[in-house]
C-alpha cells in the first residue's frame, strides 16, 4: 500500500460501517416486530432519538449549546399540523418535508443570533427565541387555537398507500424509515471534511479560522439543518398524534433534550438514539414504581452519571464481556467505548 | 526587490496602552525575517494584527502588494498567509492525520464538501502523507492530539501552518517550551523550509535569530528601535541596552 492510499484508508477509519452499528439497527428493527403493543411509546422514543439527534449535530459536533432547540420542534408540529388541517399538503411526507423546510427557514434566520454570542450568550437567545415564540403561538390563536391547539387534524395514508392506523404500527414504521434516512445522511455529512471542520471549530475556533476555515458560515451551515431535523421530528409528532398544542415549544422539551442527549453522549450521533431509549424507559420504570416522584430519581440516576462518568460506567458494563472476549479471541477484540465519548 | 508583507504607521491600543506604536515594517520577499525584543515589547500583538485576529486602531497592512487591513482571518490564510502560535492552539480531540487533512482540504477548496467523505481525494491524501512524514508525524497520525509528547504537538503546530502553502509564513516563538532532546528536529524543519516562503520570526532565543535570521527588526514598547541585518543589529549599543541584563548578545 502506497502511503497516499494508506492515509486515505486511515482518513476513513471512522467512516466505515461497523458491525455493532448494523446490529444496532437490526435490533430497533426488530422491536417493531417484537413489540406490536408498545408501538406508542416506541414511536415516542423514535422522534425523541431524531430530536436529540439534531441538537447532538450543534451541539456534539460544532460545540453550539441550546435552551431553545424546542422552537425548531414546535414550528415544525404547528407547520405539519396546519398542512394536514387545511388540506394545503395531503400527502404526510411531502407535508413532513415543506414542515422541516419552514423550520429550516427559521433556522437560517435565528442562527446570525446564536452563533455570534459565547455559551452564556447563545442559552439565553435560544431560550428568548422558543419562548417567544410560544408566545406568539398562544397570541394568534385564530391560526393555532391557542392553548386548545390544533384540533380534528385527520392525517391521509402515506404516499397516498399507507394509512395510520390506532395501534400506531404504520406511524412506528414510517417514523423509523424517516429516523434511519436523516441518520445516514447525517452520518454522511459528520464523516466529510465539513463535519471534520466543525469538530475543528468546537476544538479551537482561534485555529480553525487561521488554516482557512470560515467559522461563521459552517455554524450558520450546520445550525440550519439541525433545525431542518428538529423540525421533521416536530412534524413527526403532530403526525403520528395528531395533536399539535402549545407545549410543543416547552421550555421542558428544550431542556430534557439535554438531559437525553446528557445520557447518551455527544459527537457520535448514536448518543441521541442511546439517550432517548435510556431516558424514557427510565422515565417508564420510575413513574411506575413512584407516580409522583419520578423526576427525583431520573435526577438522581443524572447526578450519579456525571459523577461516576459515562466513560466508567461503559467500561464496568463491559467489563465482563471483555473479559470473555479476551478469552476466546486476545486482547485485540476487546469491545471499546466510542473515542468521541468524554 | 519586491514587498512580501508590510505595515504603515501601524497603531494598536488597549484602552489607554500604546502597544503598537507608528510601526512600519517591510519584509522582502524570500526573506528570514526576524522581530525580537524584550518581554511586553507588542510582538505577538504585531502578529495578531498581521493575521487579523486583532484589528489595528489605524495604518495598513499590505500583503503582497494588496490592502488585506479589513480581511477575516480565514481569507489571510487562503491569500497565502499562515501562522504558528506562541502557545500551541491544536485540535485536542482531533488526530494529527485529520489536522493536516482538514488544513489541506481547506486550502484546495474541498473544505466544504459536506457529502464526499474525507479520504476519498487522492490529491489530498498524497499531500497529507508528504506533510506526516516530513514533520515526523507518521507514526502517531491516528492518536488523538491532547495524547502526543510536546515536542509532536510543537512540529503538527507548524506542519498544519504549512499546510496551507503559505507564501508568507509567521512563526511565533516555534522552539517554545520544546525540551532540548526534541529541539534538533523542530530547528531542522524551521531551516529546511523553502526559500520562496517569506519568514518572519518571533523568538527569544537569540542562538535561533542569530543562526537563522538574515535581517532582524528590534521591537521596544510597541515601537521599532532599529533594523538591519544581524551583526549590525548585534553591535548597536541601543539594542545592548535593551538587552542588558535579560541576555548577552553573541554573533
Amino acid at each position: 500500500m502506497s502511503a497516499a492510499s494508506d492515509v486515505g484508508f486511515h482518513a476513513q477509519r471512522q467512516a466505515r460501517w461497523h458491525y455493532g452499528e448494523i446490529a444496532f439497527w437490526l435490533v430497533v428493527l426488530a422491536c417493531g416486530f417484537a413489540f406490536p403493543t408498545r408501538y406508542l411509546i416506541m414511536t415516542d422514543i423514535l422522534r425523541l432519538a431524531l430530536f436529540t439527534m439534531s441538537l447532538d449535530l450543534i451541539l456534539g459536533y460544532a460545540g453550539i449549546v441550546s435552551l431553545g432547540h424546542a422552537a425548531f420542534f414546535g414550528v415544525g408540529a404547528y407547520a405539519a399540523g396546519l398542512l394536514a388541517l387545511h388540506g394545503i399538503v395531503k400527502e404526510p411526507v411531502l407535508a413532513l418535508i415543506v414542515a422541516g423546510l419552514a423550520a429550516m427557514v427559521l433556522g437560517f434566520a435565528t442562527s446570525f443570533l446564536v452563533i455570534r454570542g459565547v455559551d452564556l450568550t447563545r442559552l439565553m437567545v435560544t431560550l428568548g427565541i422558543a419562548l417567544l415564540l410560544e408566545a406568539l403561538a398562544e397570541r394568534f390563536s385564530n391560526i393555532t387555537g391557542g392553548t386548545d391547539g390544533l384540533q380534528g387534524i385527520e392525517m391521509q395514508p402515506i404516499l397516498g398507500q399507507i394509512p395510520f392506523d390506532m395501534f400506531g404500527k404504520a406511524g412506528f414504521f414510517y417514523s423509523l424509515a424517516v429516523l434511519f434516512l436523516l441518520f445516514l445522511f447525517a452520518r454522511r455529512v459528520v464523516h466529510s471534511p465539513f463535519g471534520l471542520s466543525l469538530r475543528a471549530i468546537k476544538n479551537n475556533p482561534l485555529r480553525a479560522a487561521a488554516i482557512g476555515i470560515p467559522v461563521t458560515r459552517r455554524l450558520i451551515a450546520i445550525y440550519t439543518l439541525a433545525a431542518f431535523y428538529a423540525g421533521i421530528a416536530g412534524a413527526l409528532f403532530t403526525q403520528t398524534t395528531a395533536i399539535a398544542s402549545l407545549d410543543v415549544f416547552a421550555f421542558e422539551r428544550s431542556a430534557d433534550l439535554m438531559l437525553v442527549l446528557v445520557i447518551g453522549g455527544t459527537g457520535y450521533l448514536y448518543g441521541g438514539l442511546i439517550g432517548a431509549v435510556v431516558f424514557r424507559m427510565l422515565q417508564e420504570l420510575f413513574s411506575t414504581i413512584t407516580p409522583q416522584y419520578w423526576q427525583f430519581w431520573i435526577g438522581l440516576v443524572l447526578v450519579v452519571m456525571v459523577l461516576v462518568g459515562r466513560q466508567r460506567l461503559h467500561r464496568w458494563v463491559l467489563y465482563v464481556p471483555n473479559l470473555i472476549i479476551k478469552q476466546v479471541a486476545g486482547r485485540k477484540a476487546v469491545v471499546a467505548v466510542p473515542e468521541s465519548e468524554a | 526587490m519586491t514587498i512580501a508583507l508590510e505595515t504603515q504607521n501601524l497603531e494598536k491600543q488597549f484602552g489607554g496602552l500604546r502597544v503598537t506604536r507608528d510601526l512600519s515594517l517591510k519584509i522582502e520577499q524570500g526573506a528570514r525575517h526576524a522581530l525580537i525584543g524584550p518581554n511586553g515589547a507588542g510582538k505577538t500583538t504585531v502578529i495578531n494584527q498581521l493575521t487579523g485576529v486583532l484589528k489595528p486602531n489605524s495604518g495598513r497592512i499590505l500583503l503582497e502588494g494588496q490592502d488585506i487591513t479589513d480581511l477575516p482571518v480565514h481569507k489571510r490564510v487562503l491569500r497565502g498567509l499562515s501562522r504558528t502560535f506562541q502557545i500551541n492552539q491544536l485540535y485536542s480531540d482531533l488526530t494529527p492525520l485529520e489536522t493536516i487533512g482538514l488544513a489541506v482540504s481547506e486550502r484546495l477548496g474541498h473544505g466544504g464538501d459536506w457529502w464526499r467523505r474525507m479520504g476519498t481525494r487522492s490529491d489530498v491524501n498524497g499531500e497529507i502523507s508528504d506533510l506526516l512524514s516530513r514533520f515526523h508525524l507518521l507514526d502517531v497520525m491516528n492518536d488523538q492530539t491532547v495524547t502526543l509528547p510536546y515536542g509532536k504537538q510543537r512540529l503538527l503546530e507548524i506542519a498544519v501552518a504549512i499546510a496551507a502553502k503559505p507564501r508568507v509564513l509567521l512563526l511565533d516563538e516555534p522552539a517554545a517550551g520544546v525540551p532540548e532532546s526534541e529541539r534538533h528536529d523542530i530547528l531542522a524543519v524551521v531551516g529546511s523550509l523553502p526559500r520562496d516562503v517569506t519568514v518572519l520570526l518571533i523568538e527569544h532565543d537569540m542562538d535561533l535569530v542569530f543562526s537563522f535570521a538574515d535581517r532582524i527588526s528590534v521591537l521596544v514598547s510597541g515601537g521599532l528601535l532599529t533594523e538591519g541585518p544581524p551583526e549590525q543589529v548585534a553591535r548597536d549599543p541601543q539594542v545592548k541596552a535593551v538587552y542588558l541584563g535579560e541576555e548577552a548578545v553573541n554573533v
